[in-house]
């Protein structure tokens, strides 16, 4: 199996726009790289290709360097365990090892998906998650959609839906009305993104954004069919078909604490430690874009070529891009500071509504412990197939667990499921001089 | 007019556009993905392969993601086990 075994001089793992910033930034530094992705397509979640309406033109001229000699491109590979020098991975192939000199975490961010009563019916989907199901080719034509939650992405979710067929009946944002308004004062300091929210105005056109408003139900029998919303007047019921909701996003930082990599907290969430050249705490490995804290496409692409530099081993080109970071950053803090989360968000789960839906686990069965260790080992939160992704992260927001002892505390390998026979593969094959 | 892609969800053919993922196969053909432990119907959540919702069997290999793989002529997929 030597087609297997692949060696690199800089791998990145993640093929959004950090990822791909970081791959063109090596290359450009004439070494050999290897950009891997757990999806089929690269882009990343922000850069998703579009069944019906192919990549955005942004995303084109970055993926051009997938095409390009140096650089490798490895589709539909999941990351599963790390060694010293190499990871462990499995597609549709088979099992790979991954051999790198220095190594870019690039693994983006997953939505922050927060428990309500209702919020397992089908329906009811993650504002990014509406987003890329739509870009997926997911049947919206005619369908009322409600999109609900926190942050920009609700407005980007809205545009795609909405050109996906969907009527798209109204956007509801947790933020007061003053944050908001605070937020639209301070928007002109950065023109690009004034800019970008302008042109969003044109597309949701008609649709109604209603501020300091939460879901705080969703019913139905085998399906969505209403949803509750307080908003600042009170209480009301929306007859729907899909409600599309989520609290902004999480940095992925599995495989880095996989890895070794100190992590550090902002808020309830961890994110990937790093110097100002994104090397993260363990030697050859460094990090860029969502995974390093939310920062949004254009951290992820100014990082990404900071990562790319410094895992080539050039330090000049890196410094140069610092200020341009800070810019950037700055914009992502502002973000934070309007779209922080309303407490009453905190409190919409109830005792029988599920927290882990792998295991099917309510509330009810987390009160009374303090080890989040010992609430999983006696009800199973976060024993399931997404081994504490979607709970781990909404118990440590809902400050009923601690990120780092939660459910999805404690990474062991494999990071995601793997069948035995890709495991099998890989060590048994004693001409690797691997041994189990 | 792209080219579709012909699957089959639970024996039934479903026709997709080319590029689109077996979690829009299923969808089209309606019904749920899985049934959660406490005989729930669920369908996609996250739409990028965090959550697990969307596992179904597809040609006979269980627990794949059906929002991460994409749609071929001729797959069979189950979400009845």
């Amino acid at each position: 199996m030597a087609e297997s075994v692949r060696h690199y001089d800089v791998l990145v793992v993640g093929a959004g726009p950090a990822g791909l910033a970081a791959a063109r930034a090596a290359a450009a530094h004439g070494v050999r790289v290897g950009i891997v992705d757990a999806q089929p397509r690269a882009g990343g979640q922000v850069w998703r290709h579009d069944v019906a309406h192919g990549a955005p033109p942004m995303a084109r001229r970055a993926l051009d360097i997938l095409g390009a000699g140096q650089v490798e491109w490895l589709a539909q590979t999941q990351v599963t365990m790390a060694q010293s020098g190499w990871l462990l991975a499995d597609s549709p192939a088979g099992a790979r090892e991954l051999h790198y000199g220095s190594l870019v975490l690039a693994t983006g961010a997953r939505e922050l998906l927060l428990p309500f009563p209702g919020w397992t019916l089908p329906g009811v989907t993650g504002a990014g998650g509406a987003q890329a199901l739509a870009k997926q080719g997911w049947p919206l034509a005619g369908r009322r959609v409600v999109v609900a939650g926190s942050g920009p992405l609700l407005l980007a979710s809205a545009a795609t839906l909405r050109r996906h067929g969907a009527r798209v009946l109204g956007i509801h944002e947790q933020a007061s009305r003053r944050a908001l308004a605070g937020f639209a004062l301070r928007l002109p300091r950065w023109p690009s993104k004034a800019l970008q929210a302008a042109a969003l105005q044109v597309q949701l056109a008609g649709i109604g954004y209603h501020a300091g408003s939460v879901v705080v139900g969703a019913y139905g029998d085998t399906q969505l069919r209403e949803i509750e919303i307080e908003g600042p007047r009170g209480r009301h019921h929306i007859a729907c078909d899909q409600l599309a909701v989520g609290y902004g996003l999480v940095p992925n930082t599995e495989l880095a604490e996989l890895l070794g990599c100190r992590l550090e907290r902002s808020g309830a969430h961890p994110q990937v430690a790093v110097d100002a050249l994104l090397r993260s705490s363990v030697a050859n490995v460094f990090a860029a874009g969502e995974a390093l804290g939310i920062g949004g496409r254009d951290s992820a692409l100014v990082e990404g070529a900071i990562a790319g530099c410094m895992a080539a081993g050039g330090t000049d080109a890196a410094q140069a891009l610092q200020s341009r970071r800070r810019q950037v950053r700055a914009f992502a803090t502002e973000l934070q500071r309007t779209f922080a989360l309303d407490p009453r968000v905190h409190a919409l789960a109830q005792d029988d509504t599920l927290i882990c839906r792998c295991e099917d686990v309510p509330l009810r069965a987390l009160r009374g412990f303090t080890d989040p260790r010992d609430a999983k080992l006696a009800s199973r939160c976060g024993m399931g197939a997404c081994q504490g992704r979607i709970c781990g992260t909404a118990l440590a927001e809902l400050g009923l667990g601690d990120a780092e002892r939660s459910t999805d505390g404690g990474r062991r390998p494999p990071l995601f499921p793997v069948r035995l026979a890709a495991l099998a593969d890989s060590f048994t094959d004693d001409s690797q001089g691997i041994h189990p | 007019m792209s080219s579709r892609v012909c699957l089959s969800v639970n024996a039934t053919p479903v026709h997709v556009p080319e590029g689109a993922t077996v979690a829009v196969a299923i969808a089209l053909a309606g019904g749920a993905f899985r049934t959660s432990r406490g005989g729930e119907p669920r369908a996609p959540l996250c739409g990028m392969g965090v959550c697990f919702e969307c596992r179904v069997r597809i040609d006979g290999i269980a627990q794949l993601r059906a929002c991460m793989t994409p749609a071929r002529e001729g797959m069979q997929v189950r979400t009845d086990g």
